[in-house]
């Protein structure tokens, strides 16, 4: 085994080491902690540790494999947690494309008018202090008033748009920095070749903005993930991942391990955009070398 | 014929900034490099030699005067492809392997895929690079990332070659090798070079003429013929009286420059 290879498993482990760590600290807590919590001055400072407020981390997860309701033909809470991660996975993975077809769009146009810049970028900063919650029923007013082939578009498109709200954002930003990173004697030289905007744009702005862009995109992929589920409470759309948090919650008192399967399925959710990003990033390794200095 | 490089009364000046006053970098310079000519221009630093350089490849533009390569205007020079270039730094991209760095500037011309290929083997054999065309640049020496950036900028086989200090980054070995591979790369294609440079020996090793600059506002002192008698090994040529005897020359008319003594120039 090779010392690289070495550190990754270390890597792993560690990390796994530390998700069992919190499951453990959890467990302890709730096993031993007050079952009323620790009160200073009328203040709660550590959380009450009875069962429904706490459940154990293995009733959590024996949970995911009983059915959702007692009723017969009842799905187990597993399924129904997976089906509706795949739905909210699509819909952010929608607003995840959006956002950075126009986030890149926004970074050409700021690249190539330096006046684009400076009329665009305020707004494109300030587009992200409006408070989501605001801003939700705002875009859903909208789409729902549009009429495609005489029907009002699906509730799921103004949750993608806002989705997309939130991940065009940091794309927009580092892929104008990694349009701009090329250094001097690479910009003369394309120069010196008589070549025009875009044929520069195609190859060096564009290939030198990578490892700029990896990052943005891991940002947008996190920030579309939230843009969803927060959206999907907001405007009321049944089926995803938010929802299912929302009114799994509100019975928590009677079935407290049952609320936290829907926060495992956004986990996981997050898991897989991130790792999308990772696999995007593992394939274009070759831009993220950095040119050794002679 | 007309001349490879031919500059009339070219003055740049930079704009100050705010209340700061501008700055004169080249005044008033005549320059004539003949076709396969090899012409160095040499000063201490804030000379202007560079910003001549980039006048001449038209990445810059003069203030006043004119500047013609091969009788067009610079811009129109440019345009056609009349020259190559090669900076300090190699300037290769690092995502591009170093068959691929070469080949750039034939992808961007759209010289097609046959002919480029062909080039490309052309140009890593003249340089000595065959072992190494799969290379990323990151895993080249200097001197290797260097002779990459040559071969590229001999790519379109251009009558003319500009370099701005190409050896300035390495070592003196590395350095001394490289330029004894430009002298025969020059020598094989006939290209005429302007070679941009602080190094004393390395001007008169290379040159058929040594321009020597003055400082702020830059302007050239003198032109001196160099002859080194052909056809001996570089060695022999580096340790003949005859090499002395001109460094030592150019020497003099740099401590000549009124406050710009060997501040700023390497007399390596």
């Amino acid at each position: 085994m090779t010392a690289r290879s070495l550190t990754r498993v270390r890597a792993l482990l560690l990390g796994l080491g530390g998700i069992v760590l919190v499951g453990v600290a959890w467990d302890l807590y709730a096993s031993f902690g007050p079952d009323a919590g620790v009160q200073l001055g009328g203040v709660l400072v550590l959380p009450r540790a009875s069962a429904t407020a706490m459940p154990s981390v293995g009733s959590m997860f024996g949970r995911l494999l009983d059915p959702v309701a007692s009723g017969p033909g009842s799905p187990l809470l597993l399924t129904a947690v997976i089906q509706a991660s795949l739905v909210t996975l699509g819909v952010a993975a929608l607003g995840w494309v959006v956002g950075i077809v126009v986030g890149l769009a926004l970074a050409l146009l700021m690249q190539r008018f330096r006046t684009a810049e400076s009329a665009l970028l305020p707004w494109v900063i300030l587009s992200q202090t409006v408070p989501l919650i605001a801003l939700a029923p705002l875009v859903a007013g909208l789409i729902s008033t549009a009429r495609v082939g005489g029907q009002a578009p699906p509730l799921w498109v103004s949750v993608a748009i806002i989705a997309s709200y939130l991940s065009f954002f940091p794309v927009s930003v580092g892929a104008l920095r990694g349009l701009e990173s090329p250094e001097r004697a690479h910009v003369d030289l394309l120069r010196a070749y008589a070549v025009g905007w875009w044929p520069t744009i195609v190859r060096l702005r564009f290939p030198a903005s990578v490892p700029y862009l990896l990052s943005s995109l891991r940002l947008a992929a996190a920030n579309s993930v939230v843009g969803a589920v927060v959206a999907e409470v907001a405007i009321g759309m049944d089926g995803g991942i938010g929802r299912m948090m929302l009114s799994y919650a509100q019975s928590s008192s009677g079935d407290p391990a049952k609320a936290f399967g829907p926060i495992f399925g956004a986990i996981a959710v997050g898991l897989v955009s991130a790792g999308v990003v990772a696999l995007l990033g593992a394939a274009l390794g070759r831009y993220r070398r950095a040119e050794a200095t002679a | 014929m007309s001349a490879a490089v031919r500059v009339r009364g070219a003055t740049k000046t930079f704009p100050g900034r705010g209340r700061a006053a501008g700055v004169t970098a080249l005044e008033n310079i005549e320059l004539r490099v003949e076709p396969g000519q090899f012409v160095s221009l040499i000063g201490p630093s804030g000379c202007g030699k560079s910003t001549l350089l980039r006048l001449v490849a038209d990445l810059d533009r003069p203030s006043a005067g004119s500047i013609e390569v091969f009788g067009d205007p610079a811009a129109k020079a440019r345009v056609k492809q009349a020259y190559g270039i090669a900076f300090q730094q190699a300037g290769l991209l690092p995502w591009r392997t170093v068959a691929a760095n070469i080949r750039l500037p034939l992808e961007l011309h759209r010289f097609p895929p046959a002919r480029r290929h062909a080039r490309v083997a052309e140009l890593l054999a003249l340089v000595g690079l065959e072992d190494f065309a799969d290379r990323y640049p990151d895993q080249l020496s200097g001197g290797m990332q260097q002779r990459v950036a040559i071969a590229r900028a001999l790519a379109e086989s251009p009558e003319l070659l500009l370099m701005d200090e190409p050896f300035g980054a390495l070592d003196e070995m590395t350095r001394e090798r490289m330029q004894g591979e430009l002298k025969r790369i020059a020598g094989e294609t006939g290209a005429a070079v302007v070679f941009v440079t602080h190094s004393i020996p390395e001007a008169v090793f290379l040159s058929d003429k040594v321009v020597v600059m003055s400082p702020r506002p830059g302007r050239i002192v003198d032109e001196l013929p160099i002859t080194l008698g052909t056809g001996s090994a570089a060695d022999d040529v580096r340790e003949s009286e005859a090499f002395f005897r001109q460094v030592s020359a150019v020497r003099e008319l740099l401590h000549g420059v009124p406050g710009a003594a060997p501040r700023g120039v390497d007399l390596r």
